[in-house]
């Protein structure tokens, strides 16, 4: 019975106060809104970065590199002692991964994994008079279809044909433009090595990375290794795993294997998801902004009503009505523009990201999408709930407690 | 018992006051403005806490409870009428007085309605319990304060002026009612009142000067 009550009284109270109500919940909508439309914009983003992450590179690339250097048998010998060798000269060694066949047939039979041997390196790719430089990647494309999506990815021809043509090359739209060269074009790759070789464009690809299409072209595994003099030489691994969310777990037991460094999607776009983590700081600062206006707008009506309502508290206060009653009775008025805010909020939050997923942007062809991509999702939805109920409540218990704490002698005396 | 209102000047409201009310009595507390009239009566209702001395309501002293238990002890125990009504303007007269009720609880809400509804016949408001309080008049204003102060069946009525806003017509409908609660229902009601002639018909008078109790009588009728 005494809920009811409470519920009476703070429904007349915000009622009695229609228009700035109205503001308040407007207030907090507006707040709820554009969370849900700015953290869907950026989510959204964020998502369709990391697809295209996965998408264009492997989930792991082993490398022929070590994260530690090789420790000297003397430093093995005595571990934890007081070892301290003094102009070493590390062998020089034929760079690559050793044994790298048996280690792709091995890796080969692991669950849910592709392996794809490459040998990448630098060249100078020549077209008439343009030059530019260029990772110039060897694979096997039989292989390499199972582990990028670079075959989804080509605009013209296929990757298969760099096997039926000689000395076919495919590269990246960006970079294919810049040199001027069209598909069927000759131009010489030129080496470190010194090596030159003439090489016919047999596919365009356009993975939506920049840094991709304007600086990678692909070969047959073969001539890249004699293009860059390094028969048989495998340098990276590429692989692709069924689990992308393994990719961690996986790299780590590559590398524990075979001590190679294996590095995960995850790793090699640390740069990237630091950034996202300061973007959703940002974001949440800003929403976090509006809800503390809405909050002061929550705080004015409810601070308002107590003023104007303190002889009602008095008389409820004498009738035998506790200071919790008074302060719950507040605290719900809060609590309701919080709540009818809320899911105001949610309609246009709804609204605002159907109106941001009806965008479309006339780009030109450098950049594959047009839209806007967005994240639908009901935690939004909940985080911008929680966000507006806990302004609002924040926002109604200092005044509540003002009018909890009133002492009823002093307003009837003041009124009478 | 005494009260004082801390501060860099203390202010002494009433002191010495030794006071035992009986059940079903009708006092009247008189006095020239600031004798600290209203500052006994709200000592009385548990509005206030004396500085010194306690307060015992149906043999329990009442210094050692809490705001809450003091609450508790005014929703079920007592009935307060102020000069000014304090009707809530949003609720209608019915509303009005099933506000205690409902906090009070104990029985559903159709139950409730029915005995708001039959305090109002009683006293002569029946037909006004849909209207809200802006469309009455002042005598009906402060009866349907009376009706909310004895929703709750309490044992002491406190007043503090309730005829001070009434014309003399009013006025006297009020004490009658008040009368008849004492001596009907055994209701023990304690009012301020300046009013010579109404402090005649209660059954006692107290009368303060400077916060002081100078005088009492019991009144013959």
């Amino acid at each position: 019975m005494v809920r009811p009550l409470l519920l009476d009284l703070a429904l007349t109270h915000i009622l009695g106060r229609k228009r700035q109500t109205i503001v308040s919940v407007i207030g907090v909508a507006m707040g709820v809104g554009f969370f849900i439309a700015m953290a869907a914009l950026m989510q959204g983003f964020q998502g369709y970065f990391v697809e295209t992450v996965i998408n264009a590179s492997p989930h792991i690339t082993v490398r022929d590199q070590f994260r530690e250097p090789a420790v000297q048998p003397v430093a093995a010998a005595f571990r934890g002692g007081a070892v301290l060798l003094h102009g070493l000269k590390p062998r020089d060694e034929i760079r690559g991964i050793r044994k790298a066949g048996t280690m792709v047939s091995a890796l080969s039979e692991w669950p849910g994994l592709s392996v794809a041997p490459s040998l990448d390196g630098p060249v100078i790719l020549r077209y008439g008079s343009a030059d530019k430089s260029a990772v110039l990647i060897g694979i096997v494309p039989e292989r390499e279809i199972h582990v990028t999506q670079l075959e989804d990815d080509m605009v013209q021809g296929h990757l298969t044909d760099l096997a039926s043509a000689a000395n076919g090359v495919v590269m990246g739209l960006g970079l294919a433009n810049k040199l001027g060269a069209k598909m069927g074009d000759s131009l010489n790759a030129i080496s470190p090595a010194g090596v030159i070789l003439r090489v016919k464009v047999v596919g365009l690809f356009r993975t939506g990375v920049v840094s991709l299409d304007e600086g990678q072209a692909y070969i047959l595994l073969k001539k890249a290794q004699i293009l860059q003099s390094r028969a048989n030489v495998i340098n990276q691994l590429r692989i692709r795993l069924q689990r992308v969310d393994e990719a961690r777990e996986v790299a780590a037991r590559i590398e524990a294997l075979y001590g190679y460094k294996s590095e995960s999607w995850q790793e090699a776009n640390e740069g990237v998801f630091g950034v996202f983590r300061i973007q959703n700081a940002i974001m949440y600062s800003t929403v976090g902004a509006i809800m503390v206006v809405a909050a002061f707008g929550i705080y004015n009506i409810i601070s308002t009503v107590v003023y104007e309502k303190s002889r009602d508290i008095a008389i409820l206060k004498s009738i035998g009505l506790t200071e919790a009653d008074i302060r719950r009775t507040f605290l719900m008025q809060g609590l309701m523009i919080g709540m009818i805010g809320a899911v105001l909020g949610w309609l246009i939050g709804f609204g605002l990201t159907s109106l941001l997923a009806s965008v479309r942007f006339d780009v030109g062809n450098a950049v594959r999408n047009d839209r806007l991509f967005l994240a639908w999702s009901v935690t939004h939805y909940w985080i911008g709930g929680m966000f507006s109920l806990l302004a609002s409540a924040v926002a109604a218990w200092i005044p509540a407690r003002r009018a909890a704490g009133a002492n009823p002698v002093d307003i009837i005396r003041g009124a009478a | 018992m005494g009260r004082v209102l801390p501060g860099p000047v203390p202010v002494t409201l009433v002191e010495d006051i030794d006071l035992s009310i009986g059940e079903g009595e009708f006092v009247a507390i008189t006095g020239p403005s600031g004798s600290g009239k209203s500052s006994l009566l709200y000592l009385l209702g548990l509005l206030d806490r004396p500085t010194s001395g306690s307060i015992i309501l149906e043999g329990r002293d009442t210094a050692e409870a809490g705001a809450a238990e003091l609450a508790a002890l005014r929703l079920s125990k007592l009935g307060f009428v102020f000069q000014f009504h304090f009707l809530l303007p949003e609720f209608t007269v019915l509303g009005n007085v099933m506000i205690p009720m409902r906090k009070l609880g104990g029985a559903p809400e159709p139950e409730l309605r029915k005995r708001a509804q039959a305090l109002l016949d009683d006293l002569g408001l029946g037909d006004q319990a849909a209207k809200l309080p802006s469309q009455l008049s002042g005598g009906q204003r402060q009866r349907v304060a009376i009706a909310r102060a004895l929703a709750n069946r309490p044992r002491v009525i406190l007043a503090d002026e309730p005829t001070g806003n009434l014309d003399t017509k009013s006025a006297q409908t009020v004490f009658d009612i008040f009368a008849r609660l004492a001596r009907e229902m055994g209701t023990t009601v304690v009012t301020v009142t300046h009013d010579e002639g109404l402090a005649a018909q209660t059954s006692r008078r107290v009368h303060l000067v400077d916060g002081r109790l100078v005088a009492q009588g019991v009144n013959r009728h």
